[in-house]
Formats: C-alpha cells, sequence, structure tokens
C-alpha cells in the first residue's frame, strides 16, 4: 500500500482508539521499528484509565470477601460517604473548606516568604563573590537538613500555632529557591552578557533586561519542586500539634480509627497536590515560553 | 568614522596552576575606516583574544589598541589622559556572536531594537530603526517571532540586525556562521559583503573556514599559535568581485584556489609544526 494514510480518510471510531492509545495512525503507524523511539511511549490513555478502575475493583474485592476488617480497608462507598459527610458536616468544628483554607494559608505564606528571601540571595550569591563566599557555608550546611526534623525546633521557638508551620515551610523553600536563583544566574551565556555590553546597557540595565528573564527558567523549576516539598512538609507538620488543618484532620481521624475519613484526606491531598503542579506547569508555559527551546 | 590601531598588543595569561600560556605576542596593524578584515587562523592561536581586546572585554598585558583617538584599554594608564580612555566595551564597537546570543525571551523586533533602547530612545523612533534593519536583513514579516522560531541562519541574520541597529562604527564578529549549514553560509557570506558595500562600515571577522576569510577578506590575516601572532598577511580582491559576482563563480577561478592552497598549505605547515609530522602522516595514523 503506498498512500498514506490522510486525516481525513480516519474515520472516528479510529480516531477515538488511536486517542486511547490502542491503534497507531499516521506517521506513527508507518514506523517500522518503535522499540525505543521516545514518541512510542506517549498517550496511552486507555491503560490509564485501565489502571484506576483496577484499583477500585481490587479495593472492592477485598472488602467483598473480607480480606481485610473495614477498620483497615473501608469499602469504597463508606469513603464516599465519608467525604460527603466531611463536605455538608464539616470535621472537628470546621468545614472541610476551612481546614483546607487554612493549611493552603500555611503553604502560600509559606513559600512566598521562601521565594520573597531566596530569590534575592540566590541572585546576590550569582553575582558576587562576597555574597557568595559569604552564604555559601549557611546554605550549604542547611540545604541537607529534612525540613521534618526542624519540626521540634519550630514548635520549641514558635509554638504549635501558624507561626512554627509558616517558619518551616519558609524554611523548606528558601533554600530550594536560593540554589534555584543562583544557578539561574550563572547559566548565562558570556556571549549575552557581552553582547548587552557591547549594545550600551548600564549594569541595572544588564541586570533586569538579560539576567534576571534568563534566570527565569530555573526559578520556575525551583518554585515547582519547593512547592511540592513545601506541601509534604505542611502535611507532616499538622500531624504534630495542629488544630485544624488537613494533615489534622488525618491525624485525628486515625487516632479514632475512623479509616474512612483517613482516605478521604489522603485521596485529597494527592488531588489537591497533582493540581498545584499542574497549574504551576501552566503558568511556566504562558510566562517562559522559551524554556528548553533556547 | 574612526580608524584602529593595534600596536604591539600582547597577551599573557596567568593559568591557576602557576604557568602561564602567551595568547599574543607583538600584534601591529591598523584598519582603516571602511575595511573589511577576516582573521583566519588554527584554535589557540589567540584570534578570538584579540577580538576581544579591540571589543574591550580584555586588556592586553603590553602594548596599546586605539580607536579613533581614544585608547581602548591599555596595561599602562599613565602614558594615556584618562578622559582619552575609552575602558570597556563601548557601542561604538559591535559585535555579532556565534549562535546563542540573542534574548529568547525577546521578540525579533525587540532584540533589534535593544540597543536603542538603552538609550533611551522613543518608541516610535525605535520601531523605524527595528524595520530598517529587518528590511536590511531581508526579515520583513518576522518582527513579532520568537527567536527560538527561526531557523539558525535567520537567527544569525537577526543579530546583525541587532549590532546594525546600534550603528556602530566597527562591527566584529566572532565566527558568526560557525555553526551554520553549507548552503545557509553562503546566503550569509553574501549578505555580509552586501552590507558592508551599503553601509561601508569597518568589519572584522574571524573564522576558522579558508574558504570564507578568502570571500570575505579585503584583507585576511592568518594567525599562527603559540605563541599567538600574526603570520602572514594577504590583501585579496575577492570581496570586492563578490558584490558584483556570484561567489559560486568565484569560488571555481584559478585565482581563488591558488590563494585557497597556499593558505590551506601554511596552516597545515603550521599544525605539523605543534603536533609533530607523525601524526598527522595519512597513513599509518590508525585514525
Amino acid at each position: 500500500m503506498s498512500e498514506q494514510e490522510h486525516e481525513h480518510d480516519i474515520s472516528p471510531l479510529r480516531k477515538l482508539l488511536a486517542k486511547l492509545g490502542l491503534v497507531k495512525v499516521g506517521v506513527e503507524a508507518r514506523k517500522a521499528v518503535s522499540f525505543g523511539d521516545p514518541s512510542a511511549a506517549v498517550g496511552g490513555l486507555f491503560w490509564s484509565i485501565l489502571s484506576v478502575l483496577l484499583v477500585f475493583l481490587l479495593w472492592s474485592l477485598a472488602v467483598h470477601y473480607e480480606l481485610a476488617s473495614p477498620i483497615f480497608m473501608p469499602p469504597p462507598a463508606d469513603v464516599l460517604t465519608q467525604f460527603w459527610l466531611l463536605v455538608s458536616e464539616g470535621f472537628r468544628g470546621s468545614t472541610l473548606w476551612e481546614h483546607l483554607g487554612i493549611s493552603l494559608y500555611r503553604l502560600l505564606f509559606g513559600f512566598i516568604l521562601g521565594c520573597v528571601f531566596g530569590i534575592p540571595i540566590g541572585f546576590a550569591m550569582g553575582l558576587s563573590k562576597v555574597t557568595r563566599g559569604f552564604f555559601d557555608p549557611i546554605v550549604e550546611f542547611m540545604r541537607p537538613i529534612p525540613p521534618l526534623a526542624l519540626i521540634p525546633l519550630s514548635i520549641i521557638w514558635l509554638g504549635i500555632g501558624d507561626a512554627s508551620k509558616i517558619f518551616l515551610l519558609f524554611l523548606a523553600a528558601l533554600w530550594i529557591m536560593v540554589l534555584a536563583a543562583r544557578s539561574g544566574v550563572q547559566s548565562i551565556r558570556i556571549s549575552k552578557i557581552h553582547a548587552a555590553y557591547t549594545l550600551g546597557a548600564s549594569k541595572s540595565q544588564l541586570l533586569i533586561k538579560v539576567i534576571l528573564p534568563n534566570a527565569l527558567p530555573e526559578i520556575f523549576t525551583g518554585m515547582r519542586v519547593a512547592m511540592g516539598v513545601c506541601w509534604g512538609t505542611l502535611v507532616a507538620a499538622e500531624l504534630v500539634g495542629a488544630d485544624a488543618g488537613i494533615g489534622f484532620m488525618i491525624t485525628v481521624a486515625g487516632k479514632y480509627l475512623e479509616t474512612g475519613l483517613v482516605f478521604v484526606g489522603i485521596i485529597i491531598i494527592g488531588i489537591i497536590g497533582a493540581a498545584i503542579d499542574v497549574a504551576m506547569r501552566k503558568v511556566e508555559a504562558h510566562m517562559i515560553p522559551w524554556k528548553g527551546k533556547a | 568614522m574612526a580608524g584602529l590601531t593595534i600596536d604591539r598588543v600582547g597577551m599573557i595569561f596567568q593559568l591557576p596552576s602557576g604557568g602561564e600560556v602567551e595568547a599574543l605576542r607583538d600584534v601591529t596593524f591598523d584598519l582603516q575606516p571602511g575595511e573589511l578584515l577576516t582573521v583566519l587562523g588554527p584554535s589557540g592561536c589567540g584570534k578570538t583574544t584579540l577580538l576581544n581586546i579591540i571589543a574591550g572585554f580584555l586588556m592586553p598585558t603590553s602594548g596599546t589598541a586605539t580607536f579613533g583617538t581614544g585608547e581602548i584599554a591599555g596595561p599602562s594608564s599613565a602614558r594615556v589622559k584618562v578622559d582619552e580612555m575609552i575602558v570597556g566595551p563601548s557601542s561604538e564597537r559591535g559585535m555579532v556572536f556565534q549562535q546563542g546570543a540573542l534574548f529568547e525571551w525577546m521578540t525579533v523586533s525587540e532584540n533589534i531594537g535593544f540597543g536603542p533602547s538603552m538609550k533611551g530612545t522613543p518608541k516610535g523612533e525605535i520601531a523605524d530603526i527595528v524595520d530598517r534593519y529587518l528590511n536590511t536583513v531581508g526579515l520583513q514579516g518576522f518582527g513579532e517571532k520568537a527567536v527560538y522560531e527561526l531557523s539558525g541562519g535567520m537567527q544569525q541574520r537577526v543579530a546583525l540586525a541587532r549590532c546594525l541597529a546600534n550603528e556602530p562604527e566597527l562591527i566584529l564578529m566572532d565566527e558568526p556562521l560557525g555553526a551554520l549549514d553549507a548552503l545557509t553560509r553562503e546566503k550569509m557570506q553574501g549578505l555580509i559583503l552586501k552590507i558592508w558595500d551599503e553601509t561601508g562600515k569597518t568589519i572584522a571577522l574571524i573564522t576558522h573556514s579558508v574558504e570564507e576569510a578568502l570571500f570575505l577578506g579585503e584583507r585576511v590575516f592568518v594567525m599562527a599559535p603559540r605563541p599567538g601572532r600574526i603570520e602572514k598577511e594577504y590583501r585579496l580582491p575577492f570581496a570586492k568581485r563578490g558584490l558584483a559576482e556570484s561567489l559560486r563563480d568565484i569560488k571555481v577561478t584559478d585565482e581563488y584556489t591558488e590563494k585557497r592552497e597556499e593558505i590551506l598549505s601554511l596552516i597545515w605547515e603550521m599544525e605539523e609544526d605543534i603536533m609533530g609530522k607523525r601524526e598527522l602522516a595519512p597513513e599509518g595514523a590508525g585514525g
């Protein structure tokens, strides 16, 4: 067969099957070798749907054949009911939205503080020997310490309120942002700097028009990493000493063996974490369209 | 228009390990306004160092580089009146770099208008300048494109336009066509000749392609390494001819091939002096 399959020749059914990843169309269908080709491992939507269904199926079967007691493994329907109760009635005097709101407030406050301090420090380190030398020992010492190891200290210093959690998230984001900004500054090609000088740029113009935008892709990558670390740190921080928040919710639910509610909490934490990353990637694609194309 | 005077310029780099490298020794030449110079030489012959000194990115360890009446940068500033010093880079000496020196976060137009906007030129005027130079390099209608959407050849056209838009008196080019494919490269060589002819700018271009040096050099310096120095200077007719004739016709003339072979054997001799004849022998080298 010499004719190529054209877009308009493909039946709607084949298009749907192609979208699901069950048949190949176009160039993909004409490739004689595909094993190892990265484009051969893209978009298996059918298999994604299958994996989600399979998890629910195994879960239901385990409950149905009483492989585990409901205390360990509540039935899916129970989890849904718990979710509905949480949405309609709340938990421990606060609605779901209040728990989520307090968690997101802590998350954003700590994250933004980390960026506001981390990015300028990183820039200063990337631009001068003095600031680099000055901050290097502090950054190198603090960077490998897991934020969770600082929970006791933050509680001793700032108590169990919001301040200690925000402080912890600030520290979690700070070092990541310092390093991202520093490497963003230093990743510039010297010819870009030289070009700007020969075109008459002053130092401040160079900083704002060239060095800063050049560092944005790495700063943004740092922000995504920092956001992920902050979310994980927050949930852990709320497990220890808190009176509201999504982490507090699953701790208390766990203490009273309300396993259904623990499941609801875990699912919400997973979905929000993924949603934050998707949102940040969208913003990134919009703000830094040149990323990876330079 | 100002001329360039390079007087006994030497450059010695101190290595962190304690040794030193003599990148340039006793380099002396004049470049008159409107001249087109190409600098050719094997890697390590100091040609980029020389260009960086002229641009003002580096200060030589001996000798002086003077542009017009001002010294670009010198080791013995006591001999020069302070008000005549032009230390460091300046917009009168523009530079076209290898690929990767454009600002990806700006459109083609914003890149070209970068120089004028740094000087605070009014927006309307910048738009006129940008239009004019988009025309010069044949990129009409590409102003709103992103830099990364363009091919390598088109990106270097933008780089040329960005340099020209700043109205430099001397244009330095550091292997601007080095990363381009052969066909695009020939087209760009024609464009550089056309721009030289139309603007009357002084241009100094470094390259490691003998053909390019011959096509584009009214004057050609062949540099030799260790220490970096000007080994031989040629004055050639091909650049002027290239304005009227096609470069491809010139390429097959006897005069051109003779000069090319002469320069090639000169460079081979230099390579053999450095590397030793055995290693470069065509047989028995084992790759």
